[in-house]
C-alpha cells in the first residue's frame, strides 16, 4: 500500500495529528481503537446492514449513454447521489456513529459545508437515538437553507460558526472547539478526509465502499474491475478518496482530482488547493493549504459550499506531490454548465461540487476509454444557486 | 541557565505570568505592555503570536488575534520589535502559537531569530512531541531554550512522565478541559487533578492557565502549582482606555 497512511498517520510528508494537548486522550483513544473496532465482524456486520437497508447500497453504476456519445469515451456514472441523503457522506456518518457508540460517547457533533455531511450526521444522530449538534458557517446557512431546515427537522441543533470567512473551515474551529471544551462523552463525525490521524484514514476507510462495488460492476460490464480514468470533484475529498481507494497502487487506472477554481486561479476568489496552496497544518494535519507568506490561512471561495475549503486532505496532498493523480482545478462557470449538461444529457441534476467532476472531459486524453465519474450527490440543495446563475 | 530555570530557582510560588497577543490592540504595542509589565512586578511574559485558526482559542484571544493580523502584524515584524527587548527588560519571555505561521518562517530562521532577540522559550500547543523531539530539541538543549509544554486533566500520568523528561523550563497545567477564557472558579475535579499532578513530583515546576482572571482564582492556582497565567482577562482589560494605566490598575488587582 504505496500510497496509503503508513502507521504513523502519514501520506508520503502529509497527514500526521497536530493536535493541542487538549485533543490529544481523544485522539489518542480513536488511534488506538479505531482499526480494533472496524475490522471486527461484528462491526463489519452492522456496517453493512445498515449500508444496504437503509442507505440503499450498493448504488448504481450506470453507462452515460448519451454523455459517453458526445465524448466518445464509456461514461459511466458511480451513482452515490441515489443514497439515502442524497450523497455519499452517510457511508462515512453510519460508520462513524457505529464506532461512537462502540467507544460509548453519547453526543455527536460535526462540521458542515454544503450541509451534506451535516444532514447525513442529523440522520444517522436520530436513526442511533443520539444528541447532535453541527456547526455550520453563517454564509453556507444562508446558501444551503434547505439542509438547515432538514437537520433541524431530523432533531440537531444548527449553530451558526460567525468567525472568519464564516464558512467550512470556521465551522471546523467551532467544532474542534466544543471537542475540546466536551472531550468526555461527545464524538466528533469529520466528513472528509481532513483532520489529524486517523480520521483521513478512517473516513477513507468507510467511503472505500464505493470503490469496493466498483471491482465487481465493472468486472460485469466490462470484463475487468479497472477503469482507465476515475473523476471526482476534491474538496476535503472524501467522495474521491472512497473512489480512488481501491485503485491507489494500480497504475492502469488515472485518477483525476477536480478542485474548484471560483473565479479563477489567477483571481483572490478560489478553492483550488494543489494550484494556490504550500505545504502547511491546518485542522489537525499537515497538508496543501491556502495561506498567505505569513502562513494565515487564506479565505477561499467557490460557487459550491462544498469545495469551500483552504485545505486538501493529506491523501490528497500525497497523490498530488508524487504525481499518482492528476488535479485539475475548475471555475464556477465551468461546473455549473457542466451540471446544467448533466440535466439536459441524461436527466441528473447533480449538486454543483459534483458538477465540477463532470467539466474536465475536454482536458483529459479518454477518446475511447473506460472513464468512470463520482456522481457524489445530487442538486437539489442547490436549486437556489442554479436559479440565481440563471443560465440555463 | 536561562532566566526561567533561574526564576523558578529564586522564586517558589506565586509566579505570575501574563499572556497578550502581539500586535494588539495596536501593531506597536509590544514593548510598551512588556515594559508595564516589566514595572508592575511581573515575573513571566508570553507573547502571544497570532494565528487565524486559533483552535484552542476562546472568541476574546480569537478576536485579538484578528484584530493583529488586520493591523499587519507577521512574525518578522514581532522579532524587529523584539531586537532590543534585552534594553527594557530582563523578564523571561517566551512566544505561543501555533504551528503553522512558525512553519512557513522556518523553524531553523524562527530559533535564530528568538536567540538574537535572547528570548527564553517557546509554547506551541499543536507541534506534536515527536516533531519537537526531532526538530526542535537538539538545539534547544544546546542553546538552553525552554520549550514549555501544556497538559490537561485529560493527560495520562505515562504521558505527564513522558512530557516532563522531554522539555525543561516549567509545565504549562491546563486547569480544565476547555478552551480559552472559559470558567473561573475550580471544581473539586479539577483540584484533585492540581493534587495529583502536585503528587507525581515531576522534575520541571508547573505553572496553571485557563481559567485565572482575578486575584482569587490566581490565589487559588498558586495554592498547587508555582503560580498562574492570566490570558484573556488581561486582553480583555487593555482593549479600552490607556494601556499603562490598564495594566497598572490590573497587575495591582492581581497582587493587592
Amino acid at each position: 500500500m504505496k500510497y496509503n497512511v503508513n502507521s504513523n498517520g502519514f501520506y508520503g510528508d502529509f497527514g500526521g495529528a497536530y493536535i493541542p494537548e487538549m485533543l490529544f486522550s481523544n485522539i489518542d483513544e480513536l488511534k488506538k481503537n479505531y482499526l480494533r473496532i472496524v475490522e471486527k465482524d461484528s462491526f463489519t456486520r452492522e456496517f453493512n446492514f445498515y449500508l444496504k437497508k437503509y442507505v440503499g447500497r450498493p448504488t448504481p453504476l450506470y453507462y452515460a449513454k448519451r454523455l459517453s456519445e458526445k465524448y466518445g469515451s464509456k461514461i459511466y456514472l458511480k451513482r452515490e447521489d441515489l443514497c439515502h441523503t442524497g450523497a455519499h457522506k452517510i457511508n462515512n456518518t453510519i460508520g462513524q456513529i457505529l464506532l461512537a457508540r462502540e467507544l460509548k460517547k453519547t453526543k455527536i457533533i460535526a462540521e458542515t459545508g454544503a450541509g451534506q455531511h451535516g444532514v447525513a450526521t442529523a440522520t444517522v444522530c436520530a436513526l442511533m437515538g443520539m444528541e447532535c449538534v453541527i456547526y455550520m458557517g453563517e454564509v453556507d446557512i444562508e446558501r444551503q437553507r434547505p439542509n438547515v431546515e432538514r437537520m433541524r427537522i431530523l432533531g440537531a441543533e444548527v449553530r451558526p460558526a460567525t468567525s472568519g470567512s464564516r464558512t467550512l473551515k470556521d465551522a471546523t474551529n467551532e467544532a474542534m472547539r466544543h471537542w475540546i471544551n466536551n472531550p468526555d462523552d461527545t464524538h466528533y463525525i469529520i466528513g472528509s478526509v481532513v483532520g489529524p490521524h486517523p480520521y483521513p484514514d478512517m473516513v477513507a476507510r468507510f467511503q472505500s465502499v464505493i470503490s469496493e462495488e466498483l471491482l465487481g460492476q465493472l468486472k460485469k460490464v466490462e470484463g475487468r474491475d479497472y477503469p482507465d480514468f476515475v473523476i471526482a470533484c476534491v474538496g476535503g475529498g472524501s467522495n474521491a478518496a472512497g473512489i480512488f481507494y481501491h485503485y491507489l497502487d494500480n497504475p492502469k487506472v488515472n485518477l483525476v482530482g477536480v478542485e474548484a477554481a471560483g473565479l479563477g486561479v489567477s483571481t483572490d476568489k478560489s478553492a483550488a488547493t494543489t494550484k494556490l496552496g504550500k505545504k502547511g497544518v491546518l485542522h489537525g494535519s499537515k497538508t496543501l493549504l491556502m495561506q498567505d507568506e505569513n502562513g494565515q490561512v487564506t479565505e477561499p471561495y467557490s460557487i459550491s459550499a462544498g469545495l469551500d475549503y483552504p485545505g486538501i486532505g493529506p491523501l490528497h496532498a500525497h497523490l498530488f506531490d508524487s504525481n499518482r493523480g492528476e488535479y485539475i482545478s475548475v471555475d464556477d462557470d465551468e461546473a455549473m454548465n457542466a451540471g446544467i449538461e448533466l440535466s439536459r444529457l441524461e436527466g441528473i441534476i447533480p449538486a454543483i461540487e459534483t458538477a465540477h467532476a463532470f467539466s474536465v472531459f475536454d482536458k483529459l486524453d479518454m477518446k475511447g476509454k473506460v472513464v468512470i465519474v463520482n456522481l457524489s450527490g445530487r442538486g437539489d440543495k442547490d436549486l437556489e444557486t442554479y436559479i440565481k446563475w440563471g443560465k440555463y | 541557565m536561562n532566566r526561567i530555570n533561574k526564576l523558578f530557582k529564586d522564586k517558589k510560588d506565586k509566579i505570575l505570568s501574563i499572556y497578550f497577543t502581539a500586535g494588539y490592540p495596536n501593531l506597536n504595542d509590544t514593548t510598551e505592555i512588556i515594559k508595564t509589565l516589566d514595572e508592575c512586578g511581573v515575573d513571566l511574559i508570553e507573547i502571544g503570536m497570532p494565528f487565524s485558526d486559533p483552535i484552542a482559542d476562546g472568541p476574546v484571544i480569537q478576536d485579538s488575534s484578528n484584530v493583529a493580523i488586520d493591523n499587519g502584524m507577521n512574525l518578522n515584524l514581532l522579532f524587529k520589535q523584539l531586537e532590543e527587548i534585552r534594553n527594557i527588560t530582563d523578564i523571561p519571555i517566551v512566544l505561543m502559537g501555533y504551528v503553522n505561521p512558525v512553519y512557513q518562517f522556518g523553524y531553523e530562521k524562527f530559533i535564530k531569530n528568538i536567540l538574537e532577540c535572547d528570548l527564553d522559550g517557546l509554547i506551541l500547543p499543536d507541534l506534536p512531541l515527536d516533531d519537537y523531539i526531532n526538530e526542535f530539541k537538539p538545539i534547544f538543549d544546546k542553546e538552553n531554550l525552554s520549550f514549555i509544554p501544556l497538559i490537561t486533566p485529560n493527560t495520562s500520568k505515562e504521558r505527564i512522565r513522558q512530557i516532563d523528561d522531554n522539555s525543561n523550563g516549567f509545565i504549562y497545567m491546563v486547569s480544565s478541559s476547555s478552551i480559552t477564557g472559559k470558567k473561573s472558579s475550580f471544581d473539586d475535579k479539577q483540584i484533585q487533578y492540581f493534587k495529583d499532578v502536585k503528587g507525581l513530583s515531576l522534575k520541571n515546576p508547573t505553572i496553571i492557565g485557563f481559567g485565572i482572571s482575578d486575584k482569587e482564582s490566581f490565589k487559588q492556582a498558586c495554592k498547587y502549582s508555582h503560580g498562574a497565567i492570566i490570558g484573556t482577562k488581561f486582553i480583555k482589560e487593555i482593549s479600552n482606555g490607556n494601556l499603562r494605566e490598564s495594566i497598572k490598575d490590573f497587575i495591582a488587582s492581581i497582587r493587592s
